[in-house]
């Protein structure tokens, strides 16, 4: 059990920075989700906090002691990764136990140990066979049994779902929140999918381009997004954008307006906002989704609970309360 | 309509056969190109006096060849050279490759493109132009007429394919495997031997059969380096083969010497087959 925290971390590769002075404190025990868009240095910040690459600049601490240049498997910290990376030549009691193993554990407790984590996950049927014998969802059972058993302080995950079915997702998804609950272990996870960022975190830290570009729990992410980026990252469909120009005196002087898709509703002509051609309708079953141009090349998504009755190509008005309105400035930072 | 369409199925069916005799007649041109020169040796090798000029193409089992050749000490020795020169070459030039590979495929330190393109280099030299100055060295070691002279000139060839093969297999290795180990708390060595080693078993079977197979088979270094009969290795063994006079070219015990030499390759290639494929399918190292 410990805190993070991070001091102006940046990292870069040559010429180009990856992670740009990144200042970060995780509470002890708290549930952090990176997201971002692919490429904006999430597996890289792990990396960084794991001790797996150096910083360029910067300091880490764990559990209030500098750990900045402390070997990666001296900082108490044990991560899973996206792949899985099992020892493809190691049965997965082996697997599991082999950082015991290379500690200099004996074999008796480095049994006992594995058959503990095995239980646990509900793998021990699975402890002598290899990793090439195993679904998809099995491997991630034991990549997470690897890491447990050096009962680190700090659990890191990247991305540890994308590989599996939306099943299976859903399911191991449980299984790490349920992880978290009974070990109480600081976590940090990298994830794309919006529904395990939303579900899973005490706090959302959204990236971009090595940035830190917003910190808050999942509904000040939602409800009070601090700038244009976060907007349209935090909620699926994403937020529905437009020049301010175009609603005149609505826009209070903002640039950009915003409106999530689950906040508009179709009104008749009179009422509306803004007005447009009906595009295309998709049912979800649960839900449909419309789109609508309100402009040349500028389409928005609407959520409907119930199919709205009109065909291809009808002339629909929208409108929303006026408290679901966001308002972003020429930086691109949100406006009261 | 349903009988144009039956009609073109069976012209479609029609060609497939005839696309399937017309490559099975292909193969077996080049089976017969391929294989033909050694079951010739084979035949010409099992025959004795004057039968060698008959051009009939089925083999006569007279093994008098073979016999001389087991009972010349001078031949038998140079196997057991052979052997000695191409199996240490070999555990050589995979030792030194392997520690090589790790470091220009798994480290990063400064020069290292430079030392890859270096170790190409030295492999692009023909052998003749390495021999002068390799043979001053062979000298200064104290090597001349030893077998050890042989392993030194072999590794200047087999030492940078060996490294270039198991370099880019490192490079491909999956960065989160070896971070996995790091996070296991495993050393440079430890994740060589322990992770990387094991799963590079096809690699190192492959480039080491290869380096083997180059070693066996040299001639030039070893009719240079090597002045005495007990020290020659088995090309070089069979070149000096002589008939009974200067004007009879020992046509029956040259094949029947190149057929016994083959055998241990073809042994060692046929023992690691199944390695290598299944090395070449399986993708041992994905998840
Ligand atoms: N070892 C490296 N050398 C050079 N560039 C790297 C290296 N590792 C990552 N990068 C670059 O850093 C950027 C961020 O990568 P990464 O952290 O993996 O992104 P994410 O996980 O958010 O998709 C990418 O543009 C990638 O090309
Ligand atoms: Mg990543």
């Amino acid at each position: 059990m410990a805190s993070v925290s991070l001091n102006q971390v940046s990292k870069s590769y040559g010429a180009v920075d990856i992670i740009r002075a990144v200042d970060l404190a995780i509470a002890d025990g708290e549930f952090v989700v990176f997201v971002g868009p692919s490429g904006c240095g999430k597996s890289t910040l792990l990396r960084l906090i794991a001790g797996l690459v150096p910083v360029s600049s910067g300091d880490i601490s764990i559990a209030d002691e500098d750990m900045t240049e402390v070997p990666a498997s001296k900082r108490g910290i044990a991560i899973v990764f996206q792949s899985y990376a099992l020892y493809p030549h190691m049965t997965i009691a082996r697997n599991i136990g082999f950082a015991l193993e290379t500690s200099g554990l004996g074999k008796p407790e480095i049994k006992a140990k594995v058959t503990d984590i095995a239980r646990m996950l509900k793998i021990d049927h699975l402890l002598g066979r290899y990793p090439r014998q195993l679904s998809g969802g099995q491997r991630q059972r034991v990549a997470i049994g690897r890491a447990l058993v050096r009962q680190p302080k700090v659990f890191l995950f990247d991305e540890p779902l994308s590989n599996l079915d939306t099943d299976l997702r859903a399911e191991m998804r449980v299984e790490i929140a349920r992880l978290h609950e009974e070990l109480g272990t600081t976590m940090v996870y990298v994830t794309h999918d919006q529904i395990e960022a939303m579900t899973l975190a005490d706090r959302i830290v959204v990236l971009n381009e090595g940035r830190i570009e917003q910190i808050g729990t999942p509904q000040e992410l939602y409800r009070q997004p601090a700038n244009q980026f976060v907007a349209g990252f935090i909620g699926s469909p994403r937020m529905n954008f437009v020049a301010g120009a175009l609603l005149g005196e609505k826009a209070r002087g903002a640039t950009t307006l915003g409106v999530r898709p689950e906040a508009i509703r179709l009104v008749p002509a009179e009422e509306a906002h803004v007005s447009g051609t009906l595009l295309r309708l998709e049912d979800l079953g649960h839900e449909h989704l419309a789109y609508v141009e309100i402009a040349r090349d500028i389409t928005w998504t609407v959520r409907l609970a119930a199919h709205p009755d009109r065909e291809r190509g009808a002339m629909v008005g929208l409108g929303w309360a006026e408290e679901a309105l966001y308002r972003f400035g020429t930086d691109g930072r949100a406006v009261a | 309509m349903t009988i144009a369409a039956r009609r073109s199925s069976a012209r479609y069916r029609w060609q497939r056969r005839a696309r399937g005799f017309g490559l099975f007649v292909l193969l077996l041109l080049v089976l017969v190109y391929t294989l033909f020169p050694y079951y010739w040796a084979i035949v010409s090798s099992l025959r004795s006096g004057s039968a060698l000029f008959s051009t009939s193409l089925v083999p006569s089992f007279d093994l008098t060849h073979y016999m001389a050749l087991l009972q010349d000490p001078v031949f038998t020795g140079s196997i057991v050279n052979s052997l000695i020169v191409a199996g240490s070459t070999t555990l050589i030039s995979l030792a030194v490759a392997v520690a090589a590979a790790y470091a220009l495929g798994r480290l990063t330190f400064g020069g290292k493109k430079l030392m890859l393109m270096a170790i190409l280099v030295v492999s692009i030299f023909p052998q003749i132009a390495v021999m002068s100055g390799m043979f001053e060295l062979v000298r200064w070691f104290g090597l001349y007429n030893r077998i050890g002279s042989l392993i030194l000139a072999y590794l200047i060839f087999t030492v940078p394919f060996t490294v270039w093969v198991l370099t880019s297999f490192m490079r491909e290795f999956p960065r989160e495997l070896e971070e996995a180990a790091i996070m296991d708390g495993c050393s440079h060595w430890r994740i060589l031997t322990r992770v990387l080693l094991p799963l590079m078993g096809p690699a190192l079977a492959s480039t080491g059969l290869l380096a083997f197979i180059l070693a066996w088979n040299e001639f030039l270094f070893a009719l240079t380096f090597i002045l005495s009969d007990e020290n020659r290795t088995v090309p070089v063994a069979i070149g000096l083969i002589s008939g009974n006079s200067r004007y009879e070219y020992p046509f029956g015990p040259v094949m029947a010497a190149s057929i016994v030499v083959t055998l241990p390759l073809l042994a060692l290639v046929l023992f690691f087959q199944r390695r290598i494929v299944s090395g070449l399918t399986a993708g041992a190292i994905k998840g």
